[in-house]
C-alpha cells in the first residue's frame, strides 16, 4: 500500500505538483488499481522472455547522413519563451 | 451525399456531378449543426478544409483523380497536421499549431482528401468513454444521454452521426474497436506496424496503432490502402507488403473458420450484447462460414499487463511536456522545477495524472522487475494463446464490449470498474493483432451492439472482406440515428 509520502515522492519523480487533497484522492485511486495489477505477482512466468515488441524484428539502420532540414526557428515558434534562438527557462545556476 | 459510401461519392466527384467544395461544404454544415449537441470536433476550420477542397477539385479537373481525392476526412485530434491546432485532447497543448504533418496526413494529403476537422478525444487517448477530454464530453449520436466510446469517441460519433463519411482514429486498447461499438459504425485496428506512427502525438508507442472508422467495411478498405504504408521514420512501422484491400473485398466466406473463444462468451457479458453476436455468427454460418471453440486462457490477466504496460510508456513518453519547448506553461512559478511541476499540473487531467504517476511508479528503481517485466513476460503468454487459436481458426469473433454504450457519468467515479471493461479488445493490444468492429444489432435502450473480428497478423484483407460478406447480407451498418442536423432522416 503506498503511503502520502509515497504517493508525494512519485510525484516528485513524475514532475506532478499535487495539492493535498489531490495526493489523498491519488493514494486511494493508485492503491486500487494497485491492487488490481497485483494479480500479475501469482504468475509463474520462469523461463518466459519478456515481449516488447508483437513482431520478431531487428531494428532498421540507416546511412549516418542528414535527412532533417534546419527549421530552428519553426520550432521556436512554438515555446513560451524563447529569445535569440534559445529557449528561456528561469536561472539553473547561481 | 452524407449515406453515400466513399466509392459512391468518389464516383460523383470523377463524374463532376459534384464538386469537393460543395461536398465539403455539405459536411461542415452537417457538422455545425450537430456540434452543439454532440460535441464529436475540437478545431473545425472552414477556411482551410475549403483551400484543400478548391486545390482538389482542380486535380480533378485535370483528370488526376486517385480513390479519395476531395473526399473530406476527419481526424482524431492527436495526428500532428501542419497548420492545424493538435491537441490530443490536452489543455497542455491547447495552443499547440503543429509545424508539420504526421505520415498518416501526408498519405492522406498525396491522395487529394480534404482534412474535415479534429476530432474530439480521451485526453491523449486515455479512456474508454470521452469523458476525459479537455474539450468537454462527446455525446452518442443513438442517445445523447450515452457516452460514445472512446478514446476514438468524436470519430466515432461523427461517423455514424453521418457529419463526416470517415475518420482516422487510433486504438491502444480498444480505441477504435469500443466506441465504433458503442456508435453502430465499423472501425478497423491494424496490426501493429502496419501504419506509420509518425506524428501521431505518442501513449503507449508498443501499443499504439493508427486506423479508421467508417460505414462499412468497403470505406474502411479504401482508408487503409491509403494509410498503410512503410515508413522510415518510425522504427517499428513494418516494411510488409500491402494487399489489394478493396480488390480483395468479393472472396466471401465459404470455409471460413470462426473461432469462438469461451472467455468471450461468459456471464460477465450482457446478454443483450452477445444475443446479437451469436446470431451474427449463425448468419456467418448460412454464408458458408464454420465455427470452432478457442481458447485464450491468459486472456483474464490483460487488464492488469496493460495497466502496467501502458501507463509506463505513457509517462515515459509525456515527460516531454515540460512548459519549455511547446504546450502549456504556468504564469507563476520560483525555479525551473516548478515551472515543470505546475504547468504539467496545470495542464494534465486527472486521468492522464493518474496513469503518468502508475507509470513512474512501476518504472522506479526496485519496482521495474515485479511490474513492467512481469508485465513484458505475460504479454508473451497472451499472445501465444492466440498463435495457438489461429492454429485452428481463420478469424475469432466476440464482443468488442460488456455492454452497450452506458450513460455519461455512470463510470467516472471509478477509474479500475472503467479499465475492466476493457478486458475483450486490451488482449489484441498485447498481441499486436488487427481488430475490427462492426455493427449487428441493438441492445439495451436501442443502443448499438459491435461484433469484433480479429484477424492474424496482416490479414486485414481477410478480415474486411469477411465484414464485407456480411454487410452485403444485412443493413446493420446502415443503420441511422436521428438526425442532429436540422434534416429528415
Amino acid at each position: 500500500m503506498l503511503s502520502l509520502q509515497d504517493v508525494q515522492r512519485i510525484a516528485h519523480l513524475a514532475r506532478l505538483e499535487l495539492s493535498a487533497a489531490e495526493a489523498e484522492a491519488m493514494q486511494a485511486q493508485m492503491n486500487s488499481i494497485l491492487a488490481m495489477v497485483d494479480q500479475m505477482s501469482a504468475v509463474d512466468t520462469k523461463g518466459v522472455e519478456p515481449m516488447s515488441h508483437p513482431q520478431e524484428v531487428t531494428q532498421p539502420l540507416r546511412d549516418d547522413g542528414v535527412t532533417e532540414p534546419d527549421r530552428r526557428d519553426d520550432f521556436l515558434a512554438l515555446a513560451p519563451q524563447a529569445e535569440d534562438g534559445l529557449y528561456l527557462v528561469p536561472k539553473v545556476i547561481e | 451525399m452524407h449515406r453515400d459510401t466513399l466509392k459512391a461519392l468518389s464516383a460523383q466527384l470523377a463524374a463532376r456531378k459534384v464538386s469537393s467544395v460543395e461536398l465539403t461544404t455539405h459536411f461542415l454544415d452537417r457538422i455545425e449543426r450537430a456540434q452543439p449537441v454532440l460535441n464529436a470536433f475540437i478545431t473545425v476550420d472552414r477556411e482551410k478544409s475549403l483551400a484543400q477542397a478548391r486545390a482538389a477539385d482542380e486535380r480533378i479537373a485535370k483528370g488526376d483523380i486517385a480513390p479519395l481525392t476531395g473526399i473530406p476526412v476527419a481526424h482524431k485530434d492527436l495526428f500532428c497536421a501542419k497548420g492545424w491546432r493538435t491537441t490530443s485532447g490536452s489543455k497542455i497543448l491547447s495552443n499547440f499549431v503543429s509545424p508539420y504533418d504526421a505520415h498518416v496526413i501526408e498519405q492522406f494529403d498525396r491522395a487529394g482528401a480534404v482534412i474535415l476537422g479534429k476530432a474530439n478525444m480521451d485526453e491523449f487517448a486515455m479512456g474508454s468513454s470521452c469523458e476525459n477530454s479537455a474539450y468537454g464530453c462527446v455525446r452518442n449520436p443513438w442517445d445523447t444521454q450515452a457516452v460514445p466510446g472512446g478514446s476514438s469517441g468524436g470519430s466515432a460519433a461523427a461517423v455514424a452521426a453521418r457529419i463526416a463519411p470517415a475518420a482516422t482514429a487510433t486504438d491502444t486498447g480498444g480505441s477504435i474497436r469500443q466506441p465504433a461499438s458503442f456508435t453502430g459504425v465499423s472501425g478497423l485496428r491494424p496490426t501493429y506496424g502496419r501504419v506509420s506512427r509518425f506524428g501521431m502525438v505518442a501513449f503507449a508507442s508498443s501499443l499504439d496503432q493508427a486506423g479508421c472508422i467508417a460505414k462499412g467495411a468497403e470505406d474502411l478498405a479504401m482508408l487503409l490502402g491509403v494509410m498503410a504504408s512503410y515508413d522510415p521514420r518510425d522504427s517499428t512501422c513494418l516494411d510488409h507488403p500491402k494487399d489489394d484491400y478493396v480488390g480483395g473485398l468479393a472472396r466471401g466466406v465459404k470455409g471460413l473458420r470462426i473461432g469462438l473463444p469461451k472467455e468471450y462468451f461468459t456471464k460477465d457479458v450482457s446478454r443483450d450484447v452477445t444475443d446479437p453476436i451469436l446470431a451474427a455468427v449463425e448468419h456467418y454460418k448460412k454464408l458458408g462460414a464454420t465455427v470452432v471453440d478457442v481458447s485464450l486462457p491468459n486472456q483474464g490477466l490483460s487488464v492488469p499487463v496493460y495497466y502496467v504496460l501502458a501507463p509506463a510508456e505513457a509517462s515515459s513518453n509525456l515527460s516531454r511536456f515540460d512548459g519549455v519547448r511547446y504546450g502549456h506553461r504556468a504564469e507563476k512559478y520560483t525555479d525551473l522545477m516548478d515551472l515543470y511541476k505546475k504547468s504539467r499540473a496545470e495542464g494534465f487531467g486527472p486521468e492522464v495524472k493518474r496513469r503518468i504517476m502508475i507509470g513512474t511508479y512501476v518504472l522506479s528503481h526496485g519496482y521495474y522487475d515485479a511490474y513492467y517485466l512481469q508485465a513484458q513476460k505475460i504479454r508473451r503468454l497472451i499472445a501465444r494463446d492466440f498463435t495457438e487459436a489461429f492454429q485452428k481458426c481463420d478469424v475469432i469473433m466476440g464482443p468488442a464490449a460488456p455492454t452497450v454504450a452506458y450513460d455519461i457519468g455512470a463510470k467516472v467515479t471509478d477509474p479500475v470498474q472503467m479499465y475492466l471493461d476493457d478486458l475483450y479488445t486490451i488482449p489484441i493490444n498485447l498481441a499486436g493483432l488487427p481488430g475490427m468492429s462492426i455493427p449487428c444489432g441493438f441492445g439495451n435502450k436501442g443502443r448499438p451492439v459491435g461484433l469484433q473480428i480479429v484477424g492474424n497478423y496482416f490479414d486485414e484483407a481477410r478480415m474486411l472482406a469477411v465484414a464485407h460478406a456480411f454487410q452485403q447480407a444485412t443493413d446493420w451498418h446502415a443503420k441511422e440515428p436521428p438526425s442532429f442536423s436540422g434534416e429528415g432522416r
